[in-house]
């Protein structure tokens, strides 16, 4: 294979890992917390998947909806249940809660679907491509899609009412309040974009590494918030290029130097990043009350 | 208009407010004064909604404001002014009005809206591109204000309108008060710099570690020796 290969494989790879870091980064700019069971929603997403095309068979259109509604549903419910009683509880007891619904949601996928990995048929049929370069249509399909949903989330944040109550909670909470946003609302709308976006991840990701465990979102969930925090954590921008940028190194490395140690350099990289910018990428300084 | 009845806040087991009552008419303008930490600040929180109110009721317009989710204020006519002017600075001027109109829909009015803050602050209207956080302290108070103003309100409570501004924005400020208060709104102020506060005001609390220790009429106040010794610096 060729750099340009191994390099379109990394933009879509990245495309991935950037969907599911926006949902890291807009619930950490709007609800203030870390989600750590984001990586989980995707895993549940992609058995959701499985489940609507290997035992209903249905189309590839209605396994996604199915999955994409069922992640909403399961964001807002997480959200309501776990984390919104502790809205003024210490950062701690809300990302202790967080590691506990990771575990919860691995451990019911473990007691449903058994701990062996099941395989995946792609979503992308198969075509042969006369490209000049070898790339697969996932890859291809997995770019235009990622494309697509940036242009979408960035024209919904800063056109719309609610995107615009949504940057006004991650600002000020307080004076969001002031103008009449309910919070609470915010906060679900935040949790339910973000985990539609983990379940079309999901499916991306169960086409292009054709399994699925009860596992299947911890390391790619673990990739994901290292690029939100690489792009700067709680900025938009910053999620989709972080998350594309650690793709690209993550194929390249896995191409040129070595597939056991691409995530070492993957992380090493990160922390590089960080002992320079520790804002990120795209972070935004914090400012000084005055 | 608004009511306020032996209202009890704690941080805690901290008692910040021990019972305070006061009342604002339709179209005055009240001041609350005191110095750093007596309260006020709390106060407006609290009938905002930002803060719980542990015992006490905050009647406006024959509701109960206590029980009602922060949220739900604004569209009831009561804007805050809050303190430190907390405007959104990474949107532009222009965002952070349209922000104050959240509650209205009607495109008509929430352009006469900004129509008045245009007028009432042409400053607004040169920089109404600009992004926010890179206004001066006297525009991002100017902005404050103009974004209560969007949404139409019965009621103003403004948090210390003067902090950090110079002498002369400060006088700027307070005509704008005068002007605003003219259109009609009423107005509960809220201030450490007490002479410029009574000087605009038709009646005014006093407020120390918060309890209220005198009331009256604003001019009386201002000749009060008690006042004048521990306020007003004479």
């Amino acid at each position: 294979m060729s750099f340009l290969s191994y390099f379109i494989t990394g933009v879509s790879l990245g495309g991935i890992y950037a969907l599911i870091a926006l949902g890291y980064t807009m619930v950490y700019g709007i609800a203030k917390m870390l989600n750590f069971a984001h990586g989980d929603v995707i895993m549940i997403g992609g058995y959701i998947a499985f489940v609507a095309l290997s035992s209903m068979h249905t189309s590839v259109f209605t396994a996604t909806v199915m999955s994409i509604v069922v992640c909403i549903l399961l964001g807002v419910l997480i959200e309501k249940i776990a984390y919104r009683p502790l809205r003024d509880a210490s950062p701690l007891a809300i990302l202790i809660t967080a590691i506990g619904v990771s575990y919860f949601l691995q451990n019911v996928a473990l007691l449903i679907f058994g701990s062996a990995a099941k395989s995946f048929t792609s979503v992308v049929p198969k075509i042969k491509l006369n490209l000049p370069v070898n790339i697969t249509g996932e890859t291809i399909v997995t770019i235009i899609v990622t494309i697509i949903i940036a242009v979408l989330l960035t024209l919904f944040v800063n056109r719309t009412k609610s995107g615009k109550a949504m940057l006004a909670v991650s600002e000020d909470r307080g004076a969001a309040q002031l103008m009449g946003i309910n919070v609470n609302n915010t906060i679900s709308l935040t949790f339910a974009i973000g985990s539609g976006l983990a379940a079309v991840a999901s499916i991306l990701l169960c086409s292009t590494y054709p399994q699925i465990s009860p596992y299947t979102g911890a390391m790619p969930g673990i990739k994901a918030f290292t690029a939100a925090v690489f792009g700067g954590i709680g900025s938009i921008p910053g999620a989709m290029v972080g998350g594309i940028v650690l793709g690209i190194i993550e194929s390249l490395s896995k191409a040129y130097i070595s597939s056991q140690l691409s995530d070492a350099i993957v992380f090493a990289v990160l922390i590089l990043i960080l002992l320079i910018k520790p804002t990120g990428l795209f972070g935004k300084k914090i400012n000084e009350k005055v | 208009m608004l009511e306020v009845n032996d209202l009890q806040v704690s941080y805690g087991v901290i008692n910040a407010i021990k019972g305070v009552s006061f009342s604002v008419e339709r179209g005055e303008i009240i001041a609350l004064i005191g110095s750093n930490g007596a309260g006020k600040t709390t106060i407006l929180h609290t009938v905002t909604g930002l803060i719980p109110a542990k015992a006490g009721s905050i009647m406006f317009e024959g509701r109960e404001l206590t029980k009602t989710p922060a949220h739900k204020i604004v569209g009831m006519g009561m804007a805050h002014v809050p303190e430190g002017r907390r405007i959104f600075g990474e949107l532009s001027v222009y965002e952070n009005l349209k922000l104050g109109a959240f509650t209205l829909s009607d495109k008509k009015i929430i352009e006469k809206n900004l129509q008045y803050v245009y007028e009432l602050f042409p400053r607004l209207k040169e920089r109404k591109k600009q992004i926010a956080g890179t206004l001066s302290g006297g525009e991002q108070q100017m902005l404050a204000m103009g974004r209560a103003l969007m949404s139409n309100p019965k009621i103003i409570l403004m948090d210390e309108p003067s902090m950090g501004l110079s002498p002369i924005l400060v006088s700027e400020i307070f005509e704008i008060i005068k002007e605003v208060s003219a259109d009609g709104t009423t107005i509960l102020l809220v201030e450490q710099n007490a002479k410029k506060a009574l000087s605009i005001s038709d009646r005014a609390y006093v407020l120390e570690t918060g309890k209220i220790v005198l009331s009256g009429d604003a001019k009386e106040l201002m000749n009060n020796e008690q006042i004048k010794k521990a306020y007003l610096g004479e």
